[in-house]
């Protein structure tokens, strides 16, 4: 993909300017191939808006998240002091982030440990540049049948259930709730670093389970604002039933209709 | 003061010495948990009591539970005003003191009251009893609910319903001896639901009524005295301990887990380029504590409390994603084991005999653990906010970094992220390569 205008804090800062925000990219959304057409997407869309944005490229590191809620304190510290010290030699003050587990962890655990910023999900920044008017959603995607699934980072741990859903109605699509949404929702089966090993024996992969509750609602399309969740939802469509329905980000819903 | 007063002064007392007495040892079982400061925002806290204890604000989630739960609970609160009564004509042999004191229209309407709430109270108990035990609803027969969890709900259940059936009789005994012109019985007193029980009882003779009066009403008050002391060793103590449990709740966004000072203070430690590595500790005394938590001890108070609030309704693990598609883990058996841990960790204690038992492992496992995605949908689905997240991931840290026991694969992501700052084995230089694909 071609066109894409990206600058690193340390380019900014090399012309002695400063960006407004700082979007975190996350591990994900810069190695996972799936995750990067998300990171793309964002892009795209902070472009189109004329956003005024720094990404940390190669000084970016892990979050830390998967690390402290594996049990690993000490990497997750490690991991956190070291971002905080990047970050605030940058001066940033305002970060977006296409990826909960980020957000989660950079907005409430970095603080005790000397990291204080705003920080927002790109759901959240995306419905502010819409009502800010700085966006047009030009295409419609009206007759299409999308049901939602809610990160638990984003919802239950942090209260954001509405931003996601705006975005979503403002494609003129028609929004089908599951049973278990906001929340209630049911976990995609990745979090609390489970995205990085095998389940335990049980019964039903979680992704299935979920999976199937989505599919239930026969959607055209699973939207998410979650890495991780994309993963699990896409995996889960596939096993249940291939091609039943597209699994997109809610980034990826917007930058194809502006 | 009658000989019967004197009873009733020797048995009110003894049962209330038990009740302290027990009540005193708990509240020493969870102080042996670690410190944590929780003596912030007094007012949110107790807005947050006020809101989910007081307010049963959670409860109705589950409409139809949550309603009974709710009639049971009201009644259990107003008809309590009863006591107060009971306890003075027990103590003075005076009937329906507070008949003598207050407005008779008020006193009707109290009574009046107690009556259809006692009704109301007895048919939630016999509904709750048939969804346990006839419909056998899922999450009151899962793996952890083996036979005493299921007895006790049992019997808490029984309880209550003997105890409004004795209040109902003593009253219609009590409204017949009343136009039986007996000096002692002549209070009058409206009683609504205890009145179509008077038919039943009207053809007994003045002293069969008499006794039947006494019986009932002896049974009413010792009944509630045990029914206190038995709470104490029942999941049921959730009727005193919901509050201080939503007054010490966690109050940050859910997703927020704590830092843990001690790693801080090693971190800062080890990136800071001038510390002396060879030099000696400044507080050489300091007792270590582990990282994470292997045994009670090892939890804070706060969480061992909410071990003893937890009331194992179940509502966590019906709502837990592990538990639901088949895994081991139930965050309602963290919380009971933690409980039972800690009861049988404080009692060998004051024997002074040392089981060599811990949380983890004795009661708990590491499969266990490590199948929760932290995704707090047990937190969030508590009615009284009792966080059994937090303990999981006090037992993953001690895994972790006291035993280095944690699954291969996440082993590997730790290594990543040391060497390479991903959870991935991608290298740093990387990270933009997203921007030109």
């Amino acid at each position: 993909m071609t066109g894409l205008k990206v600058k690193t804090m340390a380019e900014f800062m090399a012309e002695g300017k400063e960006p407004d925000i700082l979007f975190w990219v996350g591990s994900a959304g810069s190695f996972d191939d799936r995750a990067k057409k998300i990171t793309r997407a964002f892009v795209r869309i902070l472009n189109s808006a004329g956003v005024s944005f720094g990404v940390l490229g190669s000084e970016e590191s892990s979050s830390g998240d998967a690390a402290k809620r594996a049990g690993n304190e000490f990497l997750f510290q490690m991991q956190a002091i070291m971002n905080i010290e990047v970050m605030n030699a940058y001066n940033v003050k305002r970060i977006v982030t296409t990826c909960p587990h980020s957000y989660n962890t950079i907005k409430n655990e970095y603080k005790g440990l000397g990291g204080d910023y705003k920080v927002q999900h790109h759901t959240e920044f995306i419905s502010e540049l819409l009502s800010k008017g700085k966006l047009d959603i030009t295409g419609n995607l009206s007759g299409k049948r999308v049901t939602y699934h809610d990160p638990c980072y984003l919802g239950r741990a942090n209260n954001v259930y509405e931003p996601p859903r705006e975005l979503i109605k403002s494609l003129g699509v028609e929004l089908v709730e599951m049973k278990r949404s906001k929340r209630r929702s049911f976990c995609c089966g990745a979090g609390g670093a489970q995205m990085f090993k095998e389940p335990e024996n049980g019964t039903q992969d979680i992704n299935i389970n979920r999976t199937e509750e989505a599919l239930g609602l026969n959607p055209d399309i699973i939207a998410t604002g979650c890495p991780f969740c994309n993963t699990m939802m896409s995996d889960g469509v596939k096993s249940v039933n291939e091609g039943a329905a597209e699994v997109l980000d809610i980034a990826e819903l917007i930058a194809d209709n502006i | 003061m009658g000989m019967s007063n004197i009873v009733f002064l020797a048995v009110f007392l003894t049962f209330l010495i038990f009740f302290i007495k027990n009540l005193r040892r708990i509240i020493s079982n969870i102080r042996l948990g670690r410190s944590i400061d929780r003596s912030d925002r007094k007012l949110d806290r107790f807005k947050n009591m006020i809101r989910v204890a007081l307010g049963q604000s959670k409860m109705t989630r589950r409409p139809i539970a949550g309603i009974l739960h709710i009639i049971v609970y009201l009644g259990f609160l107003i008809i309590n005003i009863e006591m107060i009564e009971i306890i003075v004509d027990g103590i003075f042999g005076t009937h329906r003191f507070l008949a003598t004191i207050i407005p008779v229209g008020l006193y009707n309407f109290l009574i009046g009251s107690f009556e259809i709430l006692a009704l109301l109270v007895l048919v939630a108990c016999i509904i709750f009893f048939i969804r346990r035990n006839f419909i056998k609803i899922k999450r009151f027969w899962s793996k952890e609910m083996t036979s005493w969890p299921r007895t006790d709900a049992n019997l808490i259940l029984i309880f209550e319903v003997l105890l409004m059936s004795a209040f109902l009789v003593m009253n219609a005994a009590d409204s017949i001896l009343f136009t039986k012109d007996i000096s002692h019985y002549a209070v009058a007193f409206s009683n609504p639901v205890s009145q179509l029980l008077v038919p039943l009882f009207d053809g007994m003779s003045t002293n069969a009524l008499y006794l039947l009066e006494r019986f009932t009403w002896w049974f009413h008050i010792i009944g509630i005295l045990g029914f206190m002391n038995y709470v104490l060793i029942s999941k049921h103590l959730h009727i005193f301990f919901a509050f201080p449990s939503t007054f010490y709740a966690n109050l940050d966004p859910l997703g927020k887990f704590n830092n843990l000072e001690s790693v801080t203070k090693e971190v800062r430690l080890m990136m800071d380029p001038n510390a002396d590595p060879y030099a000696a500790p400044s507080e050489p005394s300091e007792a270590t504590q582990s990282f994470g938590a292997k045994d009670v001890t090892d939890l804070n108070w706060v969480q061992l409390l909410n071990a003893y609030s937890c009331t194992e309704c179940g509502r966590c693990s019906s709502n837990c994603p592990a538990n639901q598609t088949g895994k081991l883990l139930s965050p309602r058996k963290i919380l009971m084991d933690t409980r039972d841990r800690i009861t049988e960790f404080a009692n060998n204690k004051r024997k002074k005999i040392q089981d060599n038992k811990s949380l983890l492992g004795d009661y708990i496992t590491a499969e266990e653990l490590w199948a929760c995605t932290s995704c707090n949908a047990c937190t969030d689905s508590c009615p009284i906010e009792l966080d059994p997240l937090s303990i999981i991931l006090d037992m993953r840290r001690y895994l972790v970094m006291e035993q280095s026991a944690a699954p291969t694969e996440l082993n590997m992501m730790f290594t990543n992220v040391e060497n390479n700052g991903a959870p991935w084995q991608f290298p740093a230089a990387d990270r933009l390569n997203w921007k030109h694909d």
